[in-house]
């Protein structure tokens, strides 16, 4: 495919590579506590930016990241010991993948506030069926995660799986798929009378950010050595990675990670200094975000430089217009 | 006049609720003709072109394009089989520019074009249909007219047989609307058949080849657009019994 070989696909792509290699590095730099952040910051990147793929576009706000978080997580403490770990990521890749699909399929048609209800529901769901299976069925509740997986490996794999998700990313922002997903964005009954068959686009897109979200969860459960439901399905995380992408700016590529940077160092503090308090404090920072920032970071930027592009082109009426936008 | 049936329907039957809104609607479009669809405001024109589309689901009745069953079919397919249409309340997609709103009439078509053909074919609708200027300017910026403009534009780009027009050139002035009529009868001239809503009787009689007339949901009349004004039927829908 001639696309690939532009250089405005070349370029941004070598540099990204270049980027991904010298932190593939970081390992040989940092001692062991900021290896941990580093893992923190890298899984949080994943996930915000997975979740700002569907629903940056789309604008359906989904609750469901823990859920498949979780059952990435809870596929390697079952399968861990039994079997090479690339055929566990690939058991919960296909896991996760396969929950995606049910929950795309039935959900997708519901509109707005219902998707995220519905997708919150899922989260304690999924929690209570795994607690009910372990409690009646394996009659013990918690596992233990013993791996011969080290913090630089988790650090590795994430590392990879992030530069898989960005160049995934790239690549779906010039296809016809991802162009798909921006008019669905807007307007989905033109969608639909252009010729897109809008549900399928939108189960598509579910289920690749679903993928990269289970997998995020397997790569890093062996950092935990016990998981029980509680920890893998803990709604909070959902919430944190809302917060992380809204802040960033969820409709660019790397809008997320302007997010997930200052956010992850901000709850590290939080989580040292006011261990009881952190649910509220995350309350207050999500109600700031969303009062002050409705378009992230990046829409800040792009609110700033964009009327003076445009007022060389068209007349006072655009300005009245973007003005009554913002407002 | 070709005689060659495009579209046909046939009892075709919508309620929402305890409201019938088309109640047993029945007629044809040839190949090449321009039939305008009028009537008194609720007589359930929008709600025919809704269910042409696929925008709404049918009770009953069937619609068919070229013999082929399409009653009920999602709205994408429907656009597939060479059907497409405007809105009564005008919907681009406001955050995209024009070349984009035109790209998404010719990315998901039965022969779709992406990359720099679709980018090509875009400028080349743009300047078709007076926009040429704005090709980067996002839609949701544009002038009412220039937004009517691009979503027809968005519309040819789906290569249709059939178009409907859902008041496309209600809210024009007096010279943008000689403009909007030019430009649908050169649609006409390139073979287009087109089905449109309308109250613009100066359109109406320039335009159409034929008018069915609703009223409440039914059919009331069927013909050239000066027998279907002159009928007592479809004077008394639309100003009352004194008047007939």
């Amino acid at each position: 495919m001639t696309p690939f070989l532009k250089p405005d696909f070349i370029r941004p792509v070598a540099i990204g590579a270049a980027i991904f290699a010298a932190l593939a590095f970081l390992p040989s730099l940092v001692d062991s506590y900021y290896m941990s952040l580093a893992i923190s910051v890298v899984s949080f990147a994943v996930l915000a930016t997975a979740w700002s793929m569907f629903s940056g576009p789309t604008r359906y706000i989904s609750l469901a990241t823990v859920v498949f978080f979780g059952i990435g997580a809870y596929t390697v403490a079952v399968l861990g010991e039994v079997m090479a770990f690339p055929l566990v990521l690939l058991c919960a890749g296909l896991a996760g993948t396969v929950v995606a699909l049910l929950v795309g399929f039935s959900t997708l048609r519901l509109a707005g506030v219902y998707f995220v209800i519905f997708t919150f529901g899922l989260t304690e769901l999924v929690r209570q069926v795994v607690s009910w299976y372990e409690v009646n069925v394996t009659r013990e509740m918690g596992r233990y995660v013993f791996l011969d997986i080290t913090q630089n490996d988790i650090y590795w794999q994430l590392l990879a799986l992030f530069a898989v998700l960005l160049l995934t990313g790239f690549v779906l922002g010039r296809s016809r798929l991802g162009f798909a997903l921006r008019i669905i964005g807007e307007d989905e009954t033109v969608a639909k009378h252009c010729g897109i068959d809008v549900t399928r686009v939108k189960v598509a897109l579910f289920v690749l950010s679903a993928l990269f979200m289970t997998l995020t969860g397997a790569i890093i459960a062996p950092r935990w050595t016990y998981i029980d439901p509680v920890i893998a399905f803990n709604p909070m995380l959902s919430f944190q990675v809302v917060i992380m992408a809204l802040l960033g700016g969820p409709r660019r590529l790397l809008g997320p990670l302007l997010g997930v940077i200052p956010l992850t160092l901000l709850f590290e503090v939080l989580t040292a200094s006011f261990p009881n308090h952190f649910s509220i404090l995350l309350g207050c920072v999500f109600m700031v975000i969303v009062y002050l920032l409705p378009g992230g970071v990046v829409g800040l930027y792009e609110k700033y430089r964009a009327p003076k592009k445009r007022t060389l082109s068209t007349d006072t009426e655009t300005t009245r217009k973007s003005g009554e936008k913002t407002a | 006049m070709n005689t060659e049936i495009l579209l046909s329907i046939s009892g075709l039957h919508k309620a929402f609720g305890g409201l019938i809104a088309v109640n047993q609607m029945q007629f044809d479009v040839h190949a090449g003709e321009i039939v305008g669809l009028l009537g008194p405001n609720g007589s359930g024109k929008t709600t025919v072109m809704n269910l042409i589309s696929g925008a709404l689901q049918a009770n009953e009745g069937k619609v068919v394009i070229s013999g082929k069953d399409i009653t009920n079919l999602p709205a994408h397919k429907i656009s597939h089989s060479g059907i497409a249409r405007t809105f009564q309340l005008v919907r681009v997609l406001p955050d995209l520019d024009c070349v984009e709103n035109i790209e998404a009439g010719l990315a998901y078509r039965t022969n779709p074009l992406w990359g720099d053909a679709a980018h090509s074919a875009a400028l080349e609708l743009l300047d078709r249909i007076g926009l040429a200027k704005q090709a980067h300017t996002p839609a949701g910026d544009l002038t009412y007219i220039d937004q009517k403009r691009l979503e027809l534009g968005r519309a040819l780009a789906l290569q249709p047989r059939l178009l409907l027009l859902d008041e496309w050139l209600a809210g024009l002035n007096p010279s943008e609307l000689q403009d909007g009529i030019a430009l649908v009868r050169q649609l006409k001239e390139e073979g287009l058949t087109i089905i449109m809503v309308e109250h613009v009787m100066d359109a109406i009689r320039s335009l159409c080849d034929r008018c069915v007339v609703m009223n409440a949901g039914a059919k009331i009349a069927d013909g050239t657009p000066d027998e279907v004004l002159s009928d007592p039927e479809v004077v008394r829908a639309y100003l009352g019994d004194s008047h007939a």
